[in-house]
């Protein structure tokens, strides 16, 4: 196979950080190379690189692509000769359709006139060549993430892609929707389309690359053929961490105490449409120290669950009982929920989670502002010293407190808005994908304080889309599908082949 | 990755000239403020800092100011009020009606309009805050709706004078307490005709005040390793601040002394100071409006909290309106026409993001005054009004675009 791309001695610096350092990067004419690293580790800066976005001169290094010395000036040069990045947040118009999204800025138009007939019928080939059966004129509004994610691509290839490149396809998609989106790059990869994937889940990775690259700190460290070598994960992730991590999931000795909050007969309607019922009676309980994890599929249920019970911030008509220590409690406001020993940690920390443009200090404190004030006026001494001792305890990478969180890494986001929960000291703590889009050693290190958490008696209830996390660290798990629990197994009893049959069978 | 950043910041901060660079904007607004007046002292051969234009310069942007504080909050907070230069217009001709044509007590009619204020904010945060419907088209409303309720109440006509003890709210000076004597040893010493000597002591105190303030807070910030401004910043800011004021106030002083809505002013820029910046409710408002979700499922109480944002609006805008009506003692049905833009670039000139959850009332009240000096220099210096409004509007975008240039620069 005839070499497509060659970067070689990439170096990008941005003032008093080193990004890259001298990367060497190769791919083959149709194959898939996937590249793996810490958040961090220069994965997007790299790509960046390649697409013109940092043009060149800016960067130290040189591009060969089609055996050509290529110096792209922005992103239209790269796109010219078929280079498409394809980036985590979707860039689709949502109050646009299916077919104007995909030849937006690329429209088959004569004299500034579009020729809506002709472009559906593009699309309709385009979207045949992806997999998706939906008609041209749908807007994005409409489709889940999963097929938005498809009409992505489909743009790509509107524009006669050659070297495609994904950025975390996967991170926000359910397992059915990656696998088909696996499956659709292997198919491409037949049609002859090179693609580079950036991704966190090394399953994915073994499952569709040729080679694997790992990045660390800004520097390749490894490359790996998947055709000759044996690659494990094990390696893999000891390339990434730079350290041999003899487990992905700490040691914990398991433990449970007496009851803590019951959850019974839980009913919640969709906020929009009163008829329709997305919780149906749904029990649980925690005991003190416990780790309970709830499994399921995207669109099982498991959020709207969890925010209904954390002050009715979703639905309507909800129903069912709550109790703590035996005690029925009031979880119909968020602030009754924070005063019964509630705490919700979202899966959206950066929409739901954080006040990115405020500093560490300023978010970790929100949630219990009384805590550090006297009356109504703030003790800002008292507020620095909380958030220092989070800061410490929770090992928050940052030179101050002062720091906005947006400048943060999504482990050390995650950490904060940890932080503001255990500040609220919370009895029951819901982790919705605690670990979602962070690195494997944040993921590491949050999983430690999940063992703290139980060890200090706390219940935890962790929602995941990963099963080998929930079965790394729960002592119990509940099956949701469809909107109701569908089966519980002690942790002895579960593995990934159970979980999924109760989903499956249901 | 997270620790080479952390290195790079602190690289930043050692050099004084890398500091400047990193907190232009506060910096920027203090010196564009003192720029722009030395600039029109020189240009209206001194007229600007007269003792009379400088009590002039307060009164004419006192209702600004006290509309910015309000403003401030609710920009803050994520939203606008379009309708405060009409809710102004609408309480001066309240009061006017009360006063002079129902002959209501000056005490009640002002406790009235105060309460008239808090309705009219009520009434459209109710709309915004439980409803989702957008300020800026509940306020668009409101401006309309007040806007002709003035017209309606006035019946088109101007209404006025004032009784005495109206008036005093806007165009009164506080009474001297210090015996004469000292004012005129005072005046000897300076050589000017006359010094009130309370004038010159709130100069002086204030000045005290801050330089202790200040100091306090360097010492507690050092204590918790925060980064502090570099020494020389520290010292030249406070100078700057205390001779200023103390220049501004011993101006006051040589003329008529304190003016009583420089109190009004002053007392309400300290409170809001302090309430934005250092109570459970203030730091609530800057969360909701930096992220209102995310504020929401921690607890704060979101809607209750725009609404209350809308409510002391309006009650600013009834003060505001009240000191307008008395500085000219008659009420207008043109009163505060076009006002709201002016407190808006106020804000926004003040450091203030459109998207919320950013600001602070010290730059509101800085920007409030630069437009102020702006208009009063450009006036005396006879530009025309068509000149004024092209200048004015460019300020308001410089600042801006100066603010989205740093922010750029920074990430």
């Amino acid at each position: 196979m005839s070499v497509l791309l060659e970067m070689r001695g990439i170096t990008k610096e941005f003032p008093g950080v080193k990004a890259l350092d001298r990367v060497n990067l190769t791919v083959s004419e149709g194959e898939i190379l996937a590249l793996v690293g810490e958040n961090g580790a220069g994965k997007s800066t790299l790509m960046k690189v390649l697409s013109g976005v940092y043009p060149a001169g800016t960067y130290d290094g040189e591009i060969h692509y089609d055996s050509q010395l290529a110096d792209f000036a922005g992103i239209t040069d790269s796109e010219a000769l078929g280079i498409i990045i394809i980036h985590q947040e979707l860039a689709l118009v949502p109050l646009l359709s299916i077919a104007e999204n995909i030849f937006l800025g690329n429209e088959c138009a004569r004299a500034g006139v579009i020729n809506f007939r002709e472009m559906e019928r593009r699309t309709v080939g385009l979207l045949e060549k992806v997999g998706l059966s939906e008609a041209p004129g749908t807007l994005i509004d409409s489709l889940g993430v999963g097929k938005q994610q498809l009409v992505e691509i489909a743009k790509a290839l509107s524009k006669d892609v050659r070297l495609l490149i994904l950025d975390e396809p996967t991170a926000a998609l359910s397992e059915t929707d990656s696998q088909a989106l696996l499956d659709l790059m292997l198919e491409l990869k037949e049609q002859g389309v090179t693609q580079i994937i950036i991704s966190h889940k090394l399953n994915e990775v073994r499952r569709v690359a040729d080679k694997i690259v790992v990045l660390r700190d800004g520097a390749t460290v490894s490359a790996m053929d998947a055709g000759e070598e044996d690659i494990s994960e094990h390696r893999i992730v000891r390339d990434m961490v730079g350290r041999d991590m003899a487990q992905r999931y700490p040691a914990r000795e398991r433990r449970a105490g007496d009851l803590l909050m019951e959850v019974d007969g839980w009913n919640v309607f969709h906020p929009l449409y009163p008829d329709r019922q997305v919780i149906h009676d749904v029990s649980l309980s925690v005991r003190a120290g416990e780790v309970v994890g709830i499994a399921g599929l995207m669109g099982a249920g498991r959020t709207e669950f969890a925010m209904s019970l954390f002050g009715r911030s979703y639905g309507q008509r909800i129903s069912g009982s709550v109790s703590m220590h035996g005690q029925p409690v009031d979880v119909s406001t968020i602030s009754r929920a924070i005063d019964a020993g509630l705490a919700y940690v979202t899966e959206d920390r950066k929409a739901l989670g954080l006040v990115l443009d405020e500093t560490i200090e300023r978010n970790i404190t929100l949630s219990n502002l009384p805590e550090v004030a006297r009356g109504q006026i703030l003790n800002e001494a008292e507020e620095t010293r909380v958030a220092e001792d989070y800061r410490r305890a929770l090992n928050i990478r940052t030179p101050s407190v002062f720091q906005h969180v947006v400048n943060l890494s999504g482990g050390n986001q995650q950490k904060v808005v940890l932080s503001k929960w255990l500040f609220a000291k919370p009895e029951v703590l819901i982790l919705d994908e605690p670990t979602r889009g962070i690195d494997v050693g944040a993921k590491f290190e949050i999983y430690g304080i999940i063992n703290d958490l139980s060890e200090q008696g706390k219940g935890v209830i962790v929602i995941s889309s990963e099963m080998p996390e929930l079965l790394g660290i729960c002592d119990r798990i509940y099956v949701m599908n469809e909107g109701a629990f569908v089966g519980e197994l002690a942790a002895a009893e579960a593995s990934q082949e159970r979980i999924m049959s109760l989903i499956v069978t249901h | 990755m997270e620790a080479t950043q952390g290195t790079q910041t602190q690289k930043q901060a050692t050099g004084i000239g890398a500091y400047l660079v990193r907190h232009l904007r506060e910096y920027g607004l203090l010196f564009a403020l003192i720029a722009v007046m030395a600039f029109f002292q020189i240009i209206t051969d001194g007229t600007l800092l007269r003792p009379v234009n400088v009590t002039n310069l307060l009164l004419q942007n006192s209702y600004i100011v006290i509309m910015a504080l309000g403003m401030l909050i609710v920009i803050v907070s994520g939203h606008i009020d379009l309708s405060v230069g009409s809710v102004m217009g609408f309480i001066g001709a309240l009061s006017a009606v009360l006063i002079i044509e129902l002959d209501l007590p000056v005490y009640l009619a002002m406790a009235v309009c105060i309460a008239a204020g808090a309705l009219i904010g009520a009434a459209q945060g109710y709309w915004v805050a439980y409803w989702g419907i957008p300020s800026f088209i509940v306020t668009l409303a409101g401006m309309l709706v007040f806007r002709g309720a003035s017209l309606w109440l006035l019946e088109g006509q101007s209404l006025g004078p004032f009784p005495r003890e109206f008036q005093v709210i806007a165009n009164g000076f506080v009474a001297d307490p210090f015996p004469a004597a000292i004012g005129e040893a005072l005046a000897g010493l300076f050589g000017v005709a006359r010094v009130n000597v309370l004038a010159l002591m709130t100069g002086v105190g204030a000045s005290v005040i801050i330089v202790w303030l200040e100091l306090k807070k360097r010492a507690q910030n050092q204590f918790y390793g925060m980064q502090v401004e570099p020494a020389a910043f520290f010292w030249g800011r406070l100078a700057i601040v205390a001779v200023a004021l103390i220049f501004i106030l011993f101006k006051l002083a040589t003329f008529r002394g304190l003016p009583n809505v420089l109190l009004t002013m002053g007392v309400l820029t300290l409170i809001y100071a302090f309430f934005t910046e250092r109570t459970v409710t203030g730091r609530r408002i800057y969360a909701l409006g930096g992220n209102v979700k995310a504020a929401k499922l921690s607890g704060v109480k979101t809607e209750r909290l725009t609404f209350l944002a809308f409510v002391n609006m309006g009650v600013l805008a009834a003060i505001a309106g009240m000191v307008f009506a008395a500085r000219l003692n008659s009420a207008t049905p043109k009163a505060g026409f076009a006002l709201e833009l002016d407190v808006i670039a106020a804000v926004f000139i003040g450091g203030a993001s459109m998207s919320g959850g950013v600001g602070k009332i010290i730059g509101a009240v800085v920007g409030a005054f630069l437009m102020g000096v702006l208009n009063n220099g450009m006036s005396i210096m006879g530009i025309g009004i068509d000149y004024q409004q092209v200048i004015k509007g460019l300020v308001l975008l410089a600042a801006v675009i100066f603010d989205v240039y740093n922010k750029s620069k920074r990430t």
